[in-house]
């Protein structure tokens, strides 16, 4: 469903959801900044006035947690004043009716109500979005980190099936992604139900494909995601874990009881190029080298560019490659892989995945990249997904379908123990839990501080700058207030890039989406108390 | 839906009495480089808008009373070119005398050639007890990744662009000042750090004298140990968040000392943000 | 409820003139983005500490709220907030009176100030420092003096006419002097311009003095004839005397009529390029689909010229009703006047004059009862002689620095806002008039066939009665130097400035020279903006050049090399032939071989004339040999 970054520079409208690109994906953010130079329209859909939405024409600053009442009220008013694309939604979509029926009850004024945006707005919204020859809605954690999230995401792609902004150069759906090889990891199988090119391991036909190729019987049984994982540590059932470049003992939202799981465990083997919180914690600690500066390899970036990384510089003492570290794994587990190199790695894979076949080693040494689906070599790849939906005969596929989705508020509701909201996200100059952007000395970096709007800290008697105690229903943390009039009353914000300072992660909400096993980062209800001590009885 | 697709048509124009056919839309530039014609450049650059302020690249066109910049005009139909002529050769030489007369261009390594080609002459505007005026200013150290030094700063536009509307849109910095007394500046010449300055570094990767350089380079300089020619350059990808800009990683005495990216890539068009550009050091174990 | 909301701009407005003061950009914004304005300065924007003091807030509110603006970000509601790029550029060109209220207020530009006018036009604090620091009349740093500034001007005529006397006894009476470039006002050198601070007006105090044109009332004045006749503070005696005739004339002929018309009179522009103004206004016309502008270039800076400003203030109708016929004519509905803003006198008349027209209806919706709408603005330049090159105009009134743009593309097409745009100075204007109301074959009677018509002299300097003249085209030098009193000072002439700073020097020799395009060309020298300064054989002409040189060092816009470095470096191989009394061959072709790049590669028509004075100085033997005193 994503396209590439430079269709954005042609779109019309955009709708930047749930996103701060701005500092999350800065240079994703240059060809957001074309397209407004070209004239686009933007509207930013984010809680706080973020430096991406000081960009928009217009903020829509909703409530935490209210993107599907937003979403189902834009879709009942495209529909009501007749501005969705029928022919489109005749031939290329299904259920349609049972959507229509569904949002019906989200007018305006409940959404304005649900969200604290005003109905103009959303009406304003809807409409530019469904009048726009050309429109994009572009969207990261902000629409994912909640406990609903594949609601989140499938409400807005309801919003392109309704107007056909979906399958177009110009107008699409864009998630942009956090991690530099997020896409990849997918795309190569590390998910618990996929083998590299997103092909199912449940399907019979598939896995004896991959059965012939490795001359070996394989499981056709889903694994866990993440977050199931902790669960099954919880649960007793999971005993030994394997992390490879992942710092859960940091990142895992209510982290503390993440640590303790970590810390319950038989085995724990980390293979890493830090000595992170998580190997601390290990039995054992692989040393890696760095993939994209001491490796060969390739990884894959949001738009779907597999690119290619190369090493500039030895690994350090023992660190030794991902994988030769995993191939002596495997020696050692009684299974002989030899030494294979990063090119005849990609070509096996590429032999087995249909969507990577065209890639040849030397096309991605010589172009600047290829987006998937590449069938063969002399496919130049797809710049967009989904252009058979413009298709008369669909090419093959069925109907893409509306979904049902209710809005539901945070599963953590604010209390009068717990009365603000809180939320997350990243600042520029860092990086997730600090590991790697903590090394070089930005200039702009503030640190931890909770943002508060200017009125609320009036009303708790807190200063800039002053030293709080934040506290939700899971522990409690000092943290540094900074006074923001770009956030509105109730809600407070914070970094996460530095654990070692401050341990936000103790108090975001370990809720998460049974679907995508993400857990609500963006919504948790704290309050804020002033630290100093009671004055003395006179 | 209207089919948009814009059908590319050519033109053919002549330099230097040789036909030299280009897209329409292309600069007399760009037809230079089709033809293989070496041209001077120092405000130009592929990943931002012409500014033409150098005239270091200027050409004589036939029916134009003065020169014109090849680096910003069309191409069109028919256009007679000359890149060799005396008038072409002494604007070209004025121009980089101009230059050398008034700033260091001692790092400015692309202009060396063209000062000898033209045998440019900074030295002959002074004379004994009549100082030409120069710039010249302390370097501005103010935090750890870049240094300014204005001493070198030849006027190209080029960190202004790329930190306005070419590139990163943050505007840190703009042009104050008239005439000679002109200087790229933060608002009341603030400092970087107290500036709208996000250190992207797009500003030093455009910089075509070292007025603008990374920290890292500016201290091995200092010490003598800068040395271009056992660097290693190579092209890897980003490691911070999912938009995969390419790095190019300079890399001496096996460490990394210089982050840059290549203009010609549709993601990063050149330009990066401050993790990609900086946040490279834990690499090192730092 | 936006709906009320997103008009607040122009509600704030009187009727009728709100079409172009926020720009209308709607449809055709995107396409005009492109090529159009140099830049895009859209940004998340970053404000330091300093904050504006409630005077300062004040004259910005003020300057603002009376033009209908409100700030680019809007909060509707805490959680709805309006801005975008959109109502960002229809801002960005009030940042120039932005900055004149803060200089005004607090007699300097302070980082408070810039902050504030950075958030409410949502301008960076970069970019308005950079513009800022561009102008003269700006200040970035705090006064070291209290109250007003006394600019006295230091070029020719009010060099040759003893300035400094005049700076010692402002200096005596306890004023500020600052000591600048020409201040129009050659006619009665030594100039003087009071700049006012703490919310004082600027003034000439030489406008308090009666006016007097030395030709007043005489038959032959064709564009000066309603000067000393009927009163310029009054629209009813402009239409006694004949005022807005030509307008209503040219709604009954319709655009097509005038523009056939313009061009067959054979008129060109008067501000020294004289391109032909008839092709001019018909490439805006033919231009379709997007906003086209009028615009008055009023920023007459030439030293030794003070013509149009003399037109403003003692005929501001007649500027504003042939805008209105330019507007008519080339289809476009906006006028701009761009005035230099060391003449206070022309602005208030100007803007008088139009508060009346639009009361009358003759400006605003189907002006003067034409069917086309038309309405003017004005905009204050803040001291930049390369303000009156045309793109620099347009850059300076747009809100940028005011650096000239590389042409092509011209005005024509990508003009102020990057949209179609006929530029032309008053007295051009001027002529049009007559062309509508006695018809090209009339206009052509006078003038030569070459250069139809009459023109604007500003003579000054050793001249028995400096002023402004109107003569035909064709007069000669010697002619016309009786005319206005024959030379003055000692009675030897030594020489004539022609066309300003940017002009010639021509000897006593060149009295027969018939003053028109074709014959000043030939002879090698220019009419300019109508330039004739005279020398004695007493005057310093080294100094004179020596400061010539000077002024364009300063005026240099800094942009392109051969001009910013070039202009220097002239200056100071000419201090140094001063000093040393003598120029060596090797300096002498060293400033031939400067004046050649700055005329072959400079962008704009500063660089191309900022060597011409100094080497026909030189070759008239006027320097590099003791003054013969």
């Amino acid at each position: 469903m994503f396209g590439a970054d430079t269709e954005v520079e042609q779109a019309d409208v955009i709708l930047l959801w749930g996103s701060n690109a701005r500092e999350a994906h800065p240079i994703f953010f240059h060809h957001v900044l074309e397209g407004l130079a070209n004239g686009a329209r933007m509207y930013a859909i984010d809680p706080r006035r973020t430096s991406s939405a000081k960009f928009a024409d217009r903020w829509l600053g909703l409530s935490v947690g209210t993107d599907i009442a937003l979403a189902n009220a834009m879709g009942r008013e495209i529909i009501a004043a007749g501005l969705h694309n029928p022919d489109f939604i005749a031939r290329s979509t299904q259920g349609f009716e049972a959507y229509a029926a569904h949002v019906e009850s989200y007018t305006l004024g409940w959404a304005a109500e649900q969200t604290g945006v005003p109905a103009e707005a959303i009406r304003d919204m809807a409409h530019a979005y469904a009048t726009a020859p050309k429109a994009q809605i572009l969207w990261t954690l902000g629409i994912t980190e909640h406990h609903n999230a594949v609601d989140n995401v499938v409400s807005l792609c309801n919003l392109a099936l309704l107007t056909g902004h979906v399958g177009r150069w110009g107008s699409g759906l864009c998630p942009l992604r956090g991690q530099n090889n997020v896409q990849g990891g997918g795309d190569m199988g590390a998910i618990p139900n996929k083998f590299p090119g997103f092909q199912d391991v449940a399907d019979d036909e598939v896995r004896a494909k991959f059965e012939a190729a490795y001359g070996t019987e394989l499981n056709g049984v889903p694994g866990k995601h993440l977050t199931l994982m902790f669960e099954a540590m919880e649960a007793g059932e999971l005993r030994a874990c394997y992390v490879i470049g992942e710092n859960p003992a940091d990142s895992e939202a209510d982290v503390e009881h993440a640590r303790k799981l970590l810390a319950g465990l038989d085995i724990l083997v980390v293979q890493d190029i830090f000595m992170t919180r998580t190997a601390e914690m290990a039995d054992v600690v692989l040393p890696a080298s760095v993939a994209w500066a001491e490796s060969e390899g390739t990884v894959t970036s949001s738009e779907r560019r597999v690119q290619r990384v190369r090493p500039a510089v030895p690994p350090p003492g023992q660190a030794r490659h991902d994988i030769d570290i995993i191939g002596e794994m495997a020696r050692r587990l009684g299974v002989d892989w030899g030494h294979p190199s990063s090119r005849e790695l990609w070509d096996e894979m590429r032999s087995m995945s249909p969507m990577h076949a065209g890639m040849s080693w030397e096309r991605l040494e010589a172009s600047g990249g290829l987006q998937w689906p590449c069938g063969s070599e002399d496919d130049p790849g797809s710049e967009f997904l989904h252009g058979w939906l413009w298709a008369d005969d669909l090419e093959g596929h069925d109907p893409a379908p509306f979904s049902i989705t209710h809005h539901a508020p945070p599963k953590e509701e604010l209390s009068d123990e717990f009365p603000l909201r809180l939320t997350t996200g990243r600042a520029l100059d860092s990086y997730n839990t600090g590991v790697q952007s903590g090394g070089y000395a930005s200039p702009i970096r503030y640190g931890d501080a909770i943002d508060v709007n200017p009125a609320d800290a009036a009303e708790l008697g807190v200063a800039d700058g002053e030293r709080v105690l934040v506290s939700s229903p899971r522990g409690s943390v000092e943290m540094d207030v900074r006074l923001q009039p770009d956030i509105p009353t109730g809600l407070t914000f914070t970094t996460f890039h530095f654990p070692e300072l401050v341990d936000a992660n103790v108090l975001t909400n370990d809720e998460w989406d049974p679907r995508s096993g993400t857990a609500e980062f963006k919504a948790a209800a704290i309050r804020i108390s002033k630290l100093e001590p009671e004055p003395a009885p006179a | 839906m209207t089919d948009t697709t814009i059908t590319e048509t050519a033109v053919t124009i002549t330099i230097d009495g040789q036909p030299v056919e280009v897209a329409e839309g292309s600069t007399i530039h760009a037809a230079c480089v089709e033809a293989g014609i070496d041209t001077p450049t120092l405000c130009w650059a592929e990943n931002l808008t012409p500014v033409n302020v150098c005239r270091v690249c200027v050409v004589e066109l036939e029916g134009s009373r003065a020169l014109v910049p090849s680096c910003s005009r069309p191409a069109e139909e028919g256009m007679v070119v000359q890149t060799d002529t005396p008038r072409v050769r002494h604007s070209r030489r004025m121009v980089l005398e101009f230059l050398g007369s008034g700033v260091d261009l001692s790092q400015a390594d692309d202009l060396h050639h063209w000062i000898k080609a033209y045998g440019a002459d900074p030295d002959r505007y002074g004379t004994d007890g009549h100082p030409v005026e120069r710039v010249e200013e302390p370097v501005k150290v103010q935090d750890e990744l870049y240094i300014r030094d204005y001493s070198k700063c030849v006027l190209c536009y080029k960190c202004v662009e790329a930190c306005g509307d070419d590139a990163q849109h943050t505007f840190a910095i703009a042009v104050a000042g008239r005439g000679f007394d002109a200087r790229i500046s933060t608002e009341f010449d603030v400092t970087l750090p107290d500036s709208a300055c996000v250190y992207c570094g797009n500003c030093v990767g455009v910089c075509p004298t070292g007025a603008l350089q990374f920290k890292t380079e500016y201290d091995l300089r200092e010490v003598g140990e800068w040395r271009p020619d056992d660097q290693t350059v190579t092209r890897t990808v980003c490691s911070y968040c999912g938009v995969g800009c390419n790095l190019d990683l300079h890399v001496q005495d096996e460490r990394i000392v210089k982050v840059t990216s290549p203009a010609d890539h549709s993601v990063t068009s050149g330009h990066l943000c401050i993790k990609g550009r900086f946040g490279w050091q834990y690499v090192h174990g730092e | 409820m936006a709906a009320e909301g997103a008009e607040n701009g122009a509600d704030g407005c009187q009727s009728g003139c709100v079409s172009f003061v926020l720009r209308g950009l709607a449809a055709e914004d995107a396409e005009s983005g492109v090529d159009g304005c140099q830049f895009d300065d859209m940004t998340d924007i970053y404000l330091g500490a300093d904050r504006a003091t409630e005077p300062e807030v004040a004259a910005v509110d003020a300057a603002l709220g009376a033009r209908g603006v409100d700030p680019v970000v809007r909060p509707e509601t805490e959680r709805l907030y309006t801005s975008g790029r959109s109502r960002r550029r229809e801002r960005r060109h009030f940042l120039l009176p932005a900055l004149h209220a803060l200089q005004n207020a607090a007699g300097w530009i302070s980082p408070g100030g810039i902050n504030y006018v950075a958030e409410v036009l949502d301008v960076p604090p970069a970019e308005a420092f950079g513009v800022a620091t561009f102008y003269d009349l700006f200040r970035t740093e705090p006064p070291d003096h209290e109250g007003d500034t006394f600019h006295v001007c230091v070029d020719a005529a009010c060099q040759i006419a003893g300035y400094d006397d005049l700076a010692a006894s402002v200096r005596a009476s306890g004023g500020h002097v600052h000591l600048g470039p020409c201040l129009g006002q050659c006619e009665r050198a030594p100039a003087l311009f009071v700049q006012g601070s703490g919310g004082r007006r600027d003034y000439v105090p030489a406008d308090d003095e009666p006016f007097e044109l030395p030709q007043a009332g005489e038959e032959s004045l064709r564009l000066l004839r309603r000067i000393g006749v009927a009163d310029p503070s009054s629209l009813e005696s402009y239409l006694a005397h004949g005022g807005y005739q030509a307008l209503r004339r040219a709604g009954e002929m319709g655009a097509e009529a005038v523009l056939e018309a313009v061009a067959a009179s054979g008129l060109s522009g008067r501000g020294g390029a004289a391109f032909p103004t008839g092709i001019k206004w018909r490439a805006v016309a033919a231009e379709t689909g997007r906003p086209k502008h009028v615009v008055a270039n009023c920023d007459e800076s030439e030293p030794g010229t003070f013509k149009d400003r003399i037109v403003m203030e003692q005929d501001p109708f007649a500027v504003i009703e042939t805008m209105a016929i330019a507007g008519l004519a080339t289809g476009a509905a906006n006028g701009w006047i761009y005035i230099r803003g060391e003449y206070p006198l022309a602005t208030a008349r100007l803007q008088d004059a139009i508060d009346a027209a639009r009361a009358a209806g003759l400006l605003g919706p189907d002006a003067a009862g034409t069917g086309h709408d038309f309405d003017i603005a004005i905009w204050r330049g803040a001291g930049a002689y390369i303000c009156g090159e045309e793109t620099a105009l347009f850059n300076s009134l747009e809100g940028f620095r005011g650096e000239p743009r590389n042409k092509p593309p011209f005005p024509t097409t990508h003009g102020l806002f990057g949209e179609p745009t006929a530029i032309n100075n008053p007295e051009t204007l001027l002529n049009v008039g007559d062309i509508i109301l006695e018809g090209p074959d009339a206009y052509r009677s006078r003038g030569t066939e070459r250069s139809p018509g009459t023109k604007l002299l500003c003579l000054s300097g050793k001249v028995g009665r400096p002023g402004l003249y109107e003569v035909p085209f064709g007069t000669s030098l010697g002619d016309l130097l009786d005319l206005a009193g024959g030379v003055a000072g000692n009675g030897e002439l030594q020489a004539v400035l022609m066309g300003g700073a940017a002009g010639s020097f021509v000897g006593p020799d060149s009295l027969s020279l018939p003053l028109t395009l074709e014959d000043t060309r030939a002879a090698g020298t220019t009419l300019g903006s109508g330039v004739v300064m005279a020398f004695d054989t007493s005057d310093d002409m080294t100094a004179v050049v020596v400061r010539i040189a000077e002024f364009f060092r300063n005026e240099s816009c800094g942009q392109c090399v051969p001009c910013r470095v070039g202009a220097v470096r002239q200056h100071e191989t000419l201090v140094q032939m001063q000093r040393r009394g003598s120029l060596s061959p090797a300096r002498r072709t060293l400033i031939d071989e400067m004046a050649e790049v700055m005329v072959d590669a400079s962008i704009c028509g500063l660089g191309h004339t900022a060597a011409s004075a100094v080497r026909s100085a030189l070759d008239l033997g006027l320097i590099a040999s003791a003054p013969s005193r």
